[in-house]
């Protein structure tokens, strides 16, 4: 945790520290606590003197049915995001690892998509599926299927999931790859001298061994779905149609920016920081422990 | 790899080939869009091939913006924002981060853990959970529509002082001891030993922080309503919402090609720096 070897000074330490201190306290602990106390008030209509309300808040948040609706289409799309690109990204991540031959070049072609904004992603996939003039609408709606994801919730949904997934890859199959080529080559020629063909060899040597990347990405994945994913239902969806697509972290955006329910909003953000801060909890006790590079 | 199993590779590289051209068939879709004209674009679905109009439409929408539509500033004033947005928060990151690990690791003050604590406290308060209170914040400092209110509050970093703070510690501490034998104060020591050491952690945090910063989305959305601050990223949603009815989507989508090239182009060309700053900012 400390040098054995240390310095001595009286000021020096604390200038050094000041500018991150400084910002820390005034851009995230005061707004974060500024968020807590507006969530047990609720504010006068014409900003006249705040009401302390203890958690009333909080119980008509998690009474309002739009509240409820909105964390069932989070949990549906992050779960939705986690699973395709953690499993997309594995395959692609296995199919890397057994080439020999252009496994650098597949990599360099394949990890770009981490440096585009969930927002550019989120206006790519709209473009392709645009109901007017996007490539792939053309295509499903003469194969009969009625597509305009701009009325059909269902469809937008399964579009910001789409371009959610796509954005992701890259991330979960860099950390795959690593994991992957972390694994002893011995353990796998040990098992095929015995007769271990690769499908079995993947689902009891390697699969086992990536469980730490695995479970890592798996509490990356849900942090990302969660949190920056906002860029792309912004740009695409702005939370419709009828709601269908607006996550948690929209609806904070929305009801403080467009609402102004102060009090509702900061409540929602204290429900925010209490998962943030769980799932980060969650990332640090478990990967100290199981991870091994 | 254990055995020769020639379909069994030919297989992974099919799969490899068809992923690689699935991932990449977005950003071909726009390149070809941006090529195109108006008219192509409003007669049914757009085409598959590249078009004639890449320079005419590259041109129009650096150096003039989207024209009839007033939210639309010239693209390139919008990337030199991002430019400036990104630089300024990947320094300023590294900068206030790598003086506060130093002070973490090289000094025993109190309160040190304090500020340890305070500072990881900051991993747990992405900017989408506070977005009400910090936009109260930073409108009461009157940095609304300035590239500091842009840029301050973004560059507290959790990661970046974990990473310097793991650094440090691999240090032998033989140097420190030969620096204080010669005579060296701390910031001596920190200027000449401990700075050229980190040059490769640096770089690898510059390229991370780089995208982050060129990346910000919702930020810049809540802090700039003023054109001459809008950043490219958020200036296409802008576009996107002004321009309905397929109207000028070859344009748009120059805007999004040229968005998304910057970040694009610091991860390929600094690929070995990216892949180890995203491994080690995540320890």
């Amino acid at each position: 945790m400390i040098k054995r070897v240390i310095f001595r000074a009286k000021l020096l330490p604390y200038l050094l520290v000041a500018p991150q201190i400084a910002i820390t306290l005034i851009f995230f602990i005061w707004p974060a606590a500024q968020a807590v106390k507006q969530s047990v008030f609720i504010e006068g209509a014409f900003g006249g003197n705040a009401e302390f309300v203890w958690l009333e808040n909080f119980t008509a948040l998690f009474s309002d049915p739009n509240y409820l609706h909105s964390v069932r289409v989070t949990i549906v799309f992050s779960a939705a995001v986690t699973f395709f690109s953690l499993a997309l990204s594995l395959v692609l991540a296995v199919m890397a690892d057994r080439v020999i031959r252009g496994a650098h070049v597949y990599k360099t072609f394949l990890v770009w998509p981490y440096a585009v904004a969930p927002a550019v992603a989120g206006v790519l996939w709209g473009f392709m599926f645009n109901p007017s003039i996007g490539i792939f609408s053309y295509l499903l709606n003469r194969w009969g299927y009625e597509w305009n994801y701009v009325l059909n919730g269902g469809q937008a949904l399964v579009l910001v999931i789409a371009a959610a997934t796509w954005n992701q890859i890259s991330y979960n199959f860099l950390f795959f790859l690593a994991g992957l080529q972390s694994i002893p080559k011995s353990l796998i020629e040990a098992a095929a001298i015995d007769g271990a063909g690769p499908g079995r060899r993947f689902w009891t040597i390697i699969l086992p061994l990536l469980s730490p990347t695995a479970f890592f990405l798996l509490v990356v994945n849900v942090v990302y779905a969660f949190f920056q994913t906002f860029g792309i239902i912004h740009a695409v969806t702005q939370g419709g149609p009828a709601k269908a697509t607006e996550i948690l972290v929209f609806k904070v955006y929305n009801d403080g920016f467009r609402g102004l329910d102060l009090g509702s909003s900061a409540a929602q953000s204290v429900v925010l920081m209490a998962i943030v801060i769980t799932l980060t909890v969650i990332q640090f006790r478990y990967i100290e422990r199981r991870v091994h590079y | 790899m254990v055995e020769n199993r020639p379909w069994l590779t030919f297989a992974a590289h099919a799969v490899l080939v068809l992923g690689v051209l699935v991932v990449a068939f977005p950003v071909y879709m726009t390149f070809v869009a941006s090529t195109h004209d108006q008219a192509a674009m409003l007669s049914g679905p757009v085409p598959l091939v590249p078009g004639r109009y890449l320079v005419d439409n590259y041109r129009t929408v650096l150096f003039s913006g989207l024209g009839a539509s007033s939210s639309s500033p010239p693209v390139a004033l919008m990337m030199l924002n991002s430019l400036v947005m990104a630089v300024a928060i990947a320094l300023g990151k590294i900068a206030i981060s790598i003086i506060a690990a130093y002070a973490v690791v090289y000094f025993k003050f109190p309160l040190r853990m304090t500020f340890f604590w305070m500072i990881f406290i900051t991993l747990m308060l992405p900017v989408e959970v506070r977005i009400l209170p910090t936009y109260e914040v930073v409108a009461g400092l009157g940095l609304l529509n300035s590239y500091a209110g842009l840029t301050i509050p973004l560059i507290a970093s959790a990661t970046a002082t974990f990473l310097f703070r793991q650094f440090f510690l691999t240090v032998p501490d033989e140097l420190a001891e030969a620096a204080r034998i010669d005579g060296a104060g701390p910031l001596r020591f920190f200027r000449d030993v401990l700075l050229p050491l980190s040059r490769t952690s640096i770089a690898a945090l510059f390229v991370i922080q780089f995208i982050y910063g060129w990346n910000q989305y919702l930020w810049p959305l809540l802090v700039t309503t003023n054109e001459d601050y809008y950043t490219v990223v958020m200036g296409i949603s802008r576009m996107v919402n002004v321009v309905d009815a397929a109207a000028k989507w070859n344009l748009v989508m120059a805007v999004t090609l040229l968005a998304l090239i910057p970040p694009v182009i610091v991860v390929v060309v600094m690929q070995r720096q990216f892949v180890k700053g995203l491994v080690e900012t995540e320890k």
